[in-house]
């Protein structure tokens, strides 16, 4: 489903010298596949996943979504990409403010598939506990439920893969699992491949494939060894 | 959930900062609006009495534009007077003979025909004597042709109708030479119905009154036209009062040099004699409309007299005076609705920063950059569209909240809707226009934003 080959992605510093982030020989995850991705802070979990989503332009290599070849894509066609075979849930929500839940979980369905399919925003919401907040704006719902709501946005498209970047950092302990395993049982309802980035070894306990960035990423081995 | 949707969540975000720049913009939408109203208003009340059923004026000697400003709109003063002996020679036929003895006095070849009579079969000659006051109106002396033989209206097919009462005579055996007519405006301010009496206060409204009264005989119907805004007495009425007689002999023409025609009109009292007779006017309508053109040249090489044609003094001073100033207000306002435009360039671009996050956003959910780039220059439309909607609504509101005091100044009844002209349509391209140049800059920045630098982790 996911099929990541020989990807390499660098950042040009202020003094016009180029600072490696990513080096992945490969990476494959499987359709409906549930993976963990832990590592050091700095380490470009984020980067990789803005590359998945293409975001960000890998220097090198390929990734292959479904079929696709995101890399040879315009910015256009990544944009149908993401917006059609992609959901996304950010460490910080990302929630528009000036909009309500439902409307939220909505703005994923316009600029996706461009239908409309409010039973379904309104299923996810009552899915994800949130029934009765749907037309309240973020800045009436705890953070908790404003990442249920994030969680519900990126699930509207019915996405081939689910990028989730550290969901529960901001999150209070009693919500964290909660969370976890809103967005597992969902992916698994619904057959949707998960990358989830964590920093919680707890967390990372729960999954059956547990993939550290430092094993697959030669700019973290080159680093370590560096250090060593 | 649409484009448009979105555009509408993004303002209501910025809630105090929308409504400020809907507002600027409407202000300067309202003052187009107000201009191009007030404009409407000048033309209207000018135009619909371009057409006033005569094609010359004659009146002393001066600017016709001002004679025309006098005579037709009883506006400013009078530049001065003409003889009375002038007025017979616009008579046609045998009217000036028969003028001369129905009025009696001293006059120069008593029984030959007019100067002007050639020109004037089928015509008419109607003087006018302007200077005094009733209230803030002007007084017009005339005869009863004034009602009878002038018709008004954009077709000039309209007769003067009395709301209450009739036409003044010439004589009548209650009133003797004093009667008047009051148009429709003048009555309604001055509270005045049939049977009234009126006096008239001499060279303007606060002078010294004069004792003779006019009894009012008639009201007339609203006419729009500047005639409800005056008082009309029998000009023989007019003569009688004091200091309306000429005072001095015309070196040019002695009295000696006349002939004495005796007392006109055997059974009625005396009248002014012709050779103490001074008009402000005379509106003369030629037999032929093509002889009008002749007359005027005719009577401006004669040196005696101004002769103005109504409809060409007003068309001067619409592209002289009016025009100008209109355009002039027009280029004020137009700067004032860029001006606005700015206010919501700047207010957008301000909040770009604050926004590029929720660009961010909606460009992670798939949103393509030319979509941002649409949404916010929607964001500009909407703001520039429902200010000039605002602004537009409050123009012609305040129209017709003050419409009470124009009809009252101008004689023009203006509503909401007949102040809506086509140039308005100018203003749907020309405020797309500014929010497309409004929105352009933020619209860019929101194209430019770098989405995996703002979206945070």
């Amino acid at each position: 489903m996911l099929a990541i080959q020989n990807l390499y992605r660098s950042f040009l510093l202020p003094d016009q010298t180029r600072l490696p982030v990513l080096d992945i020989p490969h990476l494959h995850i499987n359709s409906g596949e549930q993976v963990v991705l832990i590592g050091e802070s700095g380490g470009g979990k984020t980067t990789l996943l803005h590359c998945i989503a293409g975001i960000l332009t890998p220097d090198k290599g390929t990734i292959e979504l479904d079929g696709i070849h995101i890399t040879k894509l315009s910015e256009a066609g990544r944009d149908r990409v993401r917006a059609a075979k992609i959901g996304y849930v950010f460490q910080t929500f990302n929630l528009l403010p000036g909009f309500t839940a439902l409307e939220n979980v909505r703005l994923g369905m316009t600029f996706g598939t461009g239908k409309h399919n409010v039973a379904r925003a309104i299923n996810l919401l009552e899915r994800v506990g949130l029934g009765d907040r749907m037309h309240h704006r973020p800045g009436a719902l705890s953070v908790g439920q404003q990442q249920r709501v994030a969680v519900a946005r990126a699930l509207a498209n019915k996405p081939r893969l689910l990028l989730a970047d550290e969901p529960t950092a901001n999150i209070d302990p009693s919500n964290q699992q909660k969370i976890i395993d809103l967005i597992r049982e969902n992916c698994r309802e619904e057959g949707i491949a998960l990358l989830l980035v964590t920093h919680s070894m707890h967390v990372a306990g729960q999954f059956n494939r547990v993939q550290q960035l430092e094993q697959l990423n030669r700019v973290c081995q080159s680093t370590a060894a560096d250090a060593h | 959930m649409n484009l448009f949707h979105i555009a509408w969540r993004n303002m209501q975000q910025r809630g105090l900062a929308t409504i400020l720049t809907m507002l600027s913009m409407a202000l300067g939408v309202c003052m187009v609006v107000l201009v191009l109203g007030i404009s409407w208003v000048i033309t209207e009340s000018f135009s619909r009495n371009s057409n006033v059923g005569y094609n010359l004026i004659v009146g002393a000697r001066g600017g016709s534009l001002q004679l025309t400003l006098n005579a037709v709109y009883y506006l400013s003063q009078p530049v001065g007077t003409i003889p009375y002996e002038l007025f017979l020679e616009f008579l046609p036929g045998d009217g000036r003979a028969e003028e001369i003895h129905r009025v009696g006095g001293k006059i120069e070849e008593p029984d030959r025909k007019g100067l002007y009579s050639p020109y004037m079969s089928g015509g008419f000659a109607i003087p006018v004597c302007l200077g005094d006051y009733f209230g803030r109106f002007r007084v017009v002396g005339t005869t009863p042709d004034f009602f009878e033989k002038l018709q008004y209206g954009e077709m000039n097919d309209l007769k003067y109708r009395f709301a209450s009462g009739r036409n003044f005579k010439d004589y009548d055996a209650e009133n003797g030479y004093f009667e008047a007519v009051l148009g429709a405006q003048c009555a309604a301010e001055r509270k005045c119905q049939v049977g009234d009496t009126l006096k008239t206060t001499h060279g303007d409204p606060e002078g010294d009154g004069h004792g003779q009264a006019f009894k009012i005989v008639g009201i007339l119907e609203p006419t729009g036209t500047p005639n409800d805004r005056a008082a009309f007495i029998n000009i023989e009425g007019f003569y009688l009062m004091e200091g309306h007689a000429r005072a001095f002999e015309n070196p040019m023409h002695p009295d000696a040099d006349k002939e004495d025609v005796g007392e006109g009109g055997a059974q009625l009292p005396p009248r002014l004699a012709l050779e103490k007779r001074d008009i402000t006017a005379i509106l003369v309508r030629t037999g032929n409309p093509m002889f009008a053109m002749n007359m005027q040249t005719t009577v401006k090489k004669s040196e005696v007299a101004e002769a103005a044609s109504p409809i060409f003094e007003i068309g001067n001073l619409f592209s002289n005076f009016v025009d100008p100033v209109r355009y002039a207000l027009l280029a004020v306002t137009t700067v004032v609705c860029f001006v606005s435009a700015i206010s919501i360039l700047v207010s957008i671009y301000n909040s770009m920063n604050e926004r590029r996050r929720d660009i961010a956003v909606m460009r992670a959910l798939g949103a393509r950059r030319d979509v941002v780039l649409f949404v916010v220059l929607l964001e500009s439309l909407l703001i520039a569209c429902l200010g000039g909607l605002l602004g537009w609504l409050a123009g012609h509101s305040l129209g017709a909240v003050a419409s009470s005091m124009i009809e009252y100044r101008s004689g023009v009844r203006v509503t909401f809707v007949n102040t809506i002209t086509y140039y308005e349509l100018w203003l749907i391209p020309g405020l797309v226009i500014l929010a497309t140049i409004a929105g352009v800059v933020p619209a860019f920045v929101a194209y430019q934003t770098n989405v995996s630098k703002n979206l945070g982790a």
